[in-house]
């Protein structure tokens, strides 16, 4: 593990810093410890995946570095500067559970909040930013449910809403929390275009992911969570049986014949 | 009809007839978002809590200013906010308990302090205790005016920072996310309630003017799926309650104009409840009428044809 940070920390140009650098970022909810000295570094372009159990720090780790909860201690920086100078050039996808789906406004209206980082104080969204809402809902299928009231729409259909709000942010780098927890097959698959394309314009994005089985589909590098930093790296030597299972403990009913055939062992005596 | 002129024609009522709407107006406007924002019970605690917040005001004072009391009750209304907040963060009760509890607090402290200055000597003491169940009738030509510049600033609050109230109303991680200064702008929303409850005090009292916040916002809901619109119907139906509720207690006699108010935005209530378009009872019922009709008419043929194959097999 720690060769990997080392290699990274080697890789990087010195002209252009990366997209995201955390350095030993803790927090703490309460006394428990939710993520303990995480250090890592994304790399542009990468599509990266963050693994790991239930409370393992997955959504926290996100949070964190982007602000929103305070942090014990440890530095986040987005392309070399710290991440409250940076915000435009972040685009954020929340839990969909995060928010009340009851809330009087369509479709539209939301993808636009995408864009009110981006106005003025007191500025409302003109032609110009509904013109930019509307061709990231088209981008995610969903240009005629643009006037739907959002309680209207399914669970994959909000999925997509949310995902073109963030496009809608024009960002560099982006977070999303989940986005494939519980979506149908076309959300999926509009979710993963969408990524592809995403990368194709070369801007970073990081999932917290769920589903083992795609890891190796989705993926260009994986971080294996639980509290600490187990594995960060290139999918391909990351994704091994033995990081999952250091990463799982016992926990893991998930041991797929498709992994990189590796001896079992070492962590696998829990 | 005559009776409405007759009483527009007195000055005494014109002022009441002003305050009581403009009040429900900006009620109205300021409720929406605490009801989106999942606190309802907000305004009721902050209204208990003003009661000892007024005390205090007077037993320092010994004056009867309506800026004093808006002072005070703002004071003790922020106390009651950081009082909740602590019990949640520190303890493992949920907010509502908490509420529960600062709310009998604050208001058992408030009529024990109003006891102590009802006793006291300070002359001019008469009338606070009508900050329980309020009294429109003693509104006078200043309070109107401290209405009016109450009612201006929350109204041009909610217009200037709409786009704001509503991310924090709807996604408070997400505007987080892109830089909103999040705590400020729900503490400037509390601060508005306060100011809302404070101004509505003298009219509807402590006890029923959370009303005013709920009641026309939770009925605009059933009209229209637009925040904007929505905003819009909440403040004209407080506005419809102040003016019926001014107007029933001035024709009726010996009707307090608070509390008959509170009435006419429930009656409101009831009336969005039953009719509202697509959510109102009444149209679920319309709905679902015509859905089993279709599919009645649908299956029909179908359910024919098996009788038929039925008798032919007999």
């Amino acid at each position: 593990m720690n060769s990997i940070q080392t290699q990274t920390e080697a890789e990087r140009p010195a002209a252009s810093p990366a997209p995201l650098t955390v350095q030993g970022l803790s927090v703490a909810y309460q006394k428990k410890p939710v993520l303990r000295n995480v250090s890592f570094e994304a790399r542009e372009g990468e599509l990266i995946g963050v693994i790991g159990p239930n409370g393992a720090g997955k959504s926290t780790l996100m949070k964190a570095a982007l602000g929103l909860i305070p942090s014990l201690g440890g530095e986040v920086k987005v392309y070399g500067k710290p991440y409250k100078q940076q915000r435009k050039l972040i685009g954020y996808v929340p839990q969909r559970e995060s928010v009340d789906w009851d809330f009087p406004t369509n479709a539209l209206d939301v993808v636009l909040m995408g864009r009110y980082g981006h106005l003025g104080w007191f500025r409302r969204p003109g032609a110009k930013e509904k013109a930019i809402a509307m061709e990231a809902l088209g981008k995610v299928g969903m240009a005629d449910f643009a006037g739907r009231q959002i309680s209207q729409l399914s669970g994959g259909q909000q999925q997509r809403v949310f995902l073109a709000r963030a496009l809608a942010q024009d960002a560099r780098l982006y977070f999303m929390d989940e986005p494939f927890a519980g979506v149908d097959a076309a959300t999926e698959k509009a979710i993963i275009t969408l990524l592809q394309e995403l990368k194709l314009q070369g801007k970073t994005v990081i999932v917290v992911h769920h589903d083992l089985a795609t890891v190796q589909d989705y993926f260009d590098s994986v971080l294996l969570l639980n509290v600490e930093l187990q594995a960060y790296g290139p999918t391909e030597q990351t994704f091994t049986q033995q990081n999952l299972q250091r990463t799982y403990g016992g926990r893991l009913a998930f041991l797929d014949r498709s992994l990189p055939s590796q001896p079992p062992g070492g962590g696998g005596g829990e | 009809m005559d009776q409405i002129w007759s009483m527009l024609s007195d000055p005494n009522m014109q002022w009441i007839f002003l305050g009581c709407t403009l009040l429900g107006l900006s009620s109205g406007v300021i409720g929406c978002f605490s009801y989106l924002r999942k606190q309802s019970l907000m305004g009721d605690t902050l209204a208990h809590a003003a009661l000892p917040g007024i005390c205090i005001a007077f037993m320092l004072t010994g004056v009867k200013s309506i800026g004093l009391f808006l002072i005070g009750a703002g004071a003790a209304g922020l106390i009651a906010t950081f009082g909740i907040g602590y019990i949640t963060r520190h303890s493992r009760l949920k907010q509502d308990a908490a509420m529960g509890i600062v709310l009998s607090g604050f208001f058992g402290l408030g009529i024990v302090l109003l006891t102590l200055i009802q006793h006291g000597d300070y002359g001019n003491q008469s009338g606070l205790d009508k900050f329980l169940f309020g009294q429109a009738a003693s509104m006078i030509g200043s309070d109107v005016l401290t209405m009016s510049i109450v009612c201006a600033l929350l109204i041009t609050a909610c217009t200037l920072l709409f786009k704001q109230f509503k991310i924090i109303s709807f996604d408070p991680g997400f505007a987080r996310g892109i830089g909103y200064p999040v705590a400020f702008l729900e503490q400037l929303l509390m601060l508005l309630i306060v100011v809302a409850v404070v101004a509505g005090i003298q009219a509807v009292g402590v006890v029923l003017v959370a009303a005013l916040l709920i009641t026309p916002a939770v009925s605009a809901r059933y009209w229209t799926d637009r925040l904007g619109l929505m905003v819009v119907l909440s403040g004209l139906f407080g506005a419809a309650s102040g003016a019926v509720g001014t107007w029933i207690s001035a024709s009726v006699s010996n009707l307090p104009t608070g509390p008959v108010t509170v009435l006419a935005a429930t009656l409101l209530f009831g009336v969005s409840v039953l009719f509202g378009p697509k959510r109102g009872l009444v149209a679920k019922r319309l709905m679902r009428r015509k859905v089993k009709q279709r599919f009645n008419r649908e299956s029909d043929p179908l359910a024919q044809s098996h009788v038929k194959k039925k008798e032919a097999a007999l």
